[in-house]
């Protein structure tokens, strides 16, 4: 059995990898108009639809009521979050190679504080998109705000939004839970 | 040891379940099917509210030149898709990009007679690719492209005098055909009415379909006796290779035909071995004979037709050719032509007869082998009557048209004069059953009916006269269609409704053979049309003479450029509107005052033009005429048209003022 803590590490590393396979995040609009919805996938590196269209037809209807358009090159973490991502993959190996609980439990708490900071900065990039509205907007509604939610289901206006980790994002999830999984063996080994 | 071992094994189970979640987050989703009772025709055709028709018809709009599409069972009218005649309501025949769909070799004729719609087949069996259909009054055939329900191609027919028995497929789509109802002179020529026996002859054309475009061509054509050539069909399974036409006026009459073409007990079926025709054609015993007739294409890439004039055809003699052509005589004048789903039975429906013909495949050919043949006419063997005749159902109504069949071996056969649809048994030839129509039943409908694999458990009676169904809307009135139950032994009468046009013929096929290919937009990045403007960066106006070409873009709620200086009386304007949206369901429209054309209603991904002369100095208003999003009523703008001799500027704008 000395080789489970490493295969947990290897299964986990894996499923962190998928980040470059696989989108992070899903928002999901559901409004009368759109009764199967509208599906946007966030992904480390770009931000896309269901369809070539999808990102075009959420733009048209935030435009309404004054958002910013979505525009993927105008967003400059989809750019450094592929590297930051391999370089915690590297790091999650070497910590593999190592095969110590403190490189276990150090690359997860490394691995959750970044996800923290990157689920704040997700945040702080819809508030700004919920809160920014142009002054021209054809619709304006006194005091009203458009962010969607970080995690679960919101109501805005004649939407629904849904917004839910996918399977990139869970599969990075799990690779934490894996991570601490390793270490705990490891430690009541030694 | 052990129980950590488990503990990840467990987490290792957990993450798996875990991977699976996200389906669990979708919201909507696919509807589910509505369940109908057994005794209640009305739940049997209640299709909720939201909830799909199981199957698609295609009814033929007759005069109206249109194809309409109508769910079964509700009866729900889906789409009306202009075919031979032009239509304002989506530009057909008014935009530039249609208007080569209906040139001819008259040139541009903006309606037709649409008669008998046609599903494609693959082994025999409905395919849901394409559809056909004929245009009686100046010979052409249609198909219309199943992805996209649009009229895609159109190729007029020479040396046809109308195109009645026409499009009925092969079982592969190897060809479909146009045989002719009017017997015309051959070449076409100024002779006497009165020479109609010597001069007149009668024309069936063969069209090949290329199995991955659809792209029709005409083959060979095959030249025979001046008789009216009414319908058509062709074999399947064991008849795999001959196509059988009915035919009346085998009298050659050219006047009162009523009398004079109703006097002879039997006229003919034409037997058609296009298996032997395709060996003669590679063998060269073909005449090519000067032609004119119009090829239009239109492309889903170009979004515009073109249209070409072919100059030769191909024609096969029986003279040339024997083994190619035979007679089957059919009591009196046949209408429908049908083959049953095993290939074996060829019902000729002769509608002035008192009993109903069927004739056996297994025994023409054996006649053919034995040469027992009655006589000849113009080289082509009239075969025996009684060495061909499988079987005949024994006075079962009046006025037999036309027949179709079930899964289970039953044939259902239209009456016209007695009014009513009769079932019987094929191969025992006994009636079963009998159920009246409302009134005088044409053609009816079997989805597959006409295929080797009916689907049917539903019939829809085409009707000729509507009468008193429906509450009354003056002298003219709508055609009508009876929907009926014939899953049971019994045929039970369902449902009733207007149809649009007369529908002469219709097509079933089950929904999930045609839903999952429908397009919903067209990709922009794969729109090719000569003046697409692939952003609204990409619009300009330009001038060339008296010729303004507007580039123009429309998107979620507005036209650029929305205003346009510098165009002058004389100027001959053309809009090439560009719709960038890529959603479902938001096309956009636009329409000019006093332009003297429709509007266009242009899909996602897609360029029509319109073209527009205007006429005096002013300012006008253009707007978008589908009701588009919350701001569609503010989707407008103004073209400004000075004098003929002004100085105004060519300039455009969107967003800002235009500064002189």
């Amino acid at each position: 059995m000395k080789w489970l803590p490493r295969l947990l590490m290897i299964l986990g590393l894996a499923g962190f990898l998928s980040l470059f396979a696989f989108p992070l995040w899903r928002i999901t609009l559901v409004a009368p108009q759109y009764p199967t919805g509208v599906r946007m996938y966030i992904w480390i590196n770009k931000i896309g639809g269901e369809t070539a269209g999808t990102l075009q037809n959420i733009n048209i209807l935030n435009h309404y009521v004054g958002m910013k358009f979505i525009e993927p090159e105008s967003i400059p973490e989809l750019s450094y979050f592929p590297y930051v991502v391999l370089a915690l993959g590297l790091l999650g190996l070497l910590a593999m190679v190592i095969n110590k609980p403190w490189a276990y439990l150090g690359w997860a708490l490394l691995v959750i504080i970044l996800a923290a900071i990157g689920i704040y900065d997700f945040y702080l990039w819809e508030y700004d998109y919920g809160h920014h509205l142009s002054p021209t907007a054809p619709i304006k509604i006194p005091g009203a705000s458009y962010q969607p939610p970080v995690i679960g289901k919101k109501t805005i206006l004649n939407f629904t939004a849904y917004s839910y980790p996918h399977t990139g994002g869970i599969l990075a999830g799990i690779s934490i839970i894996l991570a601490l999984v390793a270490f705990k063996i490891k430690k009541s080994w030694s | 040891m052990k129980r950590l071992t488990l503990y990840a094994i467990t987490t290792l189970f957990t993450a798996i379940l875990l991977i699976w979640t996200p389906g669990c987050q979708s919201p909507g989703g696919p509807a589910t099917g509505g369940l109908v009772s057994s005794n209640d025709a009305a739940s049997q055709v209640y299709v909720a509210p939201g909830q799909y028709d199981e199957f698609y018809s295609f009814l033929s709009g007759g005069f109206s030149g249109q194809l309409s599409v109508y769910g079964l069972p509700s009866g729900r009218l889906l789409k009306v898709i202009p075919v031979f005649s032009v239509d304002a309501e989506k530009a057909y025949g008014f935009n530039e990009e249609t208007k080569p769909m209906l040139n001819t070799s008259f040139g541009f004729v903006p309606w037709d007679d649409a008669h008998h719609p046609e599903l494609s087949q693959t082994n025999g069996e409905t395919d849901g690719r394409w559809i056909f259909i004929n245009g009686n009054n100046t010979p052409r055939v249609a198909r219309i492209d199943l992805s996209t329900f649009e009229t895609t191609e159109i190729i007029e027919i020479p040396n046809s005098g109308g195109n009645h028995s026409s499009p009925f497929t092969t079982e592969n789509t190897e060809y479909v055909v146009a045989g002719t109802r009017f017997g015309v002179p051959y070449p076409q020529n100024d002779v006497a009415i009165s020479s109609y026996a010597e001069n007149f002859k009668g024309m069936l054309t063969f069209i090949k379909v290329d199995p991955e475009s659809g792209h029709m061509e005409i083959a060979f054509q095959i030249l025979l006796p001046a008789f009216d050539y009414d319908l058509a069909h062709s074999g399947k399974g064991k008849s795999h290779g001959w196509t059988f036409f009915t035919s009346y006026n085998t009298e050659q009459k050219n006047t009162l035909l009523e009398v004079n073409a109703s006097q002879n007990d039997k006229d003919f079926i034409a037997a058609i071995n296009w298996k032997k025709a395709e060996e003669y054609l590679a063998q060269g015993k073909f005449r090519e004979i000067p032609a004119r007739y119009a090829h239009n294409v239109y492309s889903d890439v170009d979004h515009q037709a073109t249209s070409t004039i072919i100059e030769k055809v191909k024609v096969l003699t029986p003279e040339d050719c024997p083994d190619m052509v035979y007679f089957l005589p059919t009591p009196k004048s046949p209408h429908g032509v049908d083959v049953d789903p095993s290939g074996e039975y060829i019902v000729g429906n002769g509608k002035l007869s008192a009993d109903l013909t069927v004739h056996s495949f297994t025994k023409m050919l054996q006649a053919i082998e034995n040469k027992s043949y009655e006589t000849m006419i113009s080289s082509i063997p009239v075969l025996k009557y009684e060495e061909v005749v499988g079987g005949v159902v024994k006075a079962p109504g009046l006025g037999p048209l036309h027949t179709e069949f079930d899964a289970n071996g039953n044939a259902y056969t239209t009456f016209f004069i007695s009014s009513e649809i009769v079932k019987w048994k094929v191969g025992t030839w006994e009636v079963l059953d009998r159920v009246p129509c409302y009134y005088s039943v044409g053609h009816l409908m079997i989805p597959g009916g006409d295929s080797r694999k009916p689907q049917g458990k539903y019939m829809l009676a085409l009707n000729k006269i509507t009468k008193d169904r429906y509450l009354p809307t003056g002298p003219e009135l709508d055609q009508a269609a009876q929907l009926y139950d014939i899953s049971g032994d019994k045929i039970k009468l369902l449902l009733d409704f207007p149809t649009v046009g007369e529908p002469h013929y219709g097509q079933g096929i089950s929904a999930d053979r045609i839903v999952p290919n429908v397009k919903k937009i067209y990709p922009i990045e794969e729109n090719k049309h000569p003046y697409v403007s692939l952003g609204e960066g990409k619009t300009k106006v330009e001038r060339q003479g008296n010729d303004v070409h507007v580039y123009m873009t429309t998107i979620r709620s507005h036209f650029a450029p929305d205003n346009i200086e510098g165009v002058k009386v004389g100027d001959k304007v053309f809009f090439h509107v560009t719709n960038l949206e890529q959603d479902w369901d938001v096309p956009h429209g636009f329409a000019v005052m006093g332009a003297r054309n429709s509007e266009i209603l242009v899909m996602p991904g897609q360029t029509e033009t319109t073209v527009w002369e205007p006429q005096r100095p002013g300012v006008y208003p253009f707007y978008c005429t589908d009701f588009c999003s919350a701001l569609h009523q503010e989707m407008q703008g103004y073209i400004r048209i000075s004098p003929a001799n002004s100085n105004t500027p060519l300039k455009w704008s969107m967003g800002e003022d235009i500064v002189q």
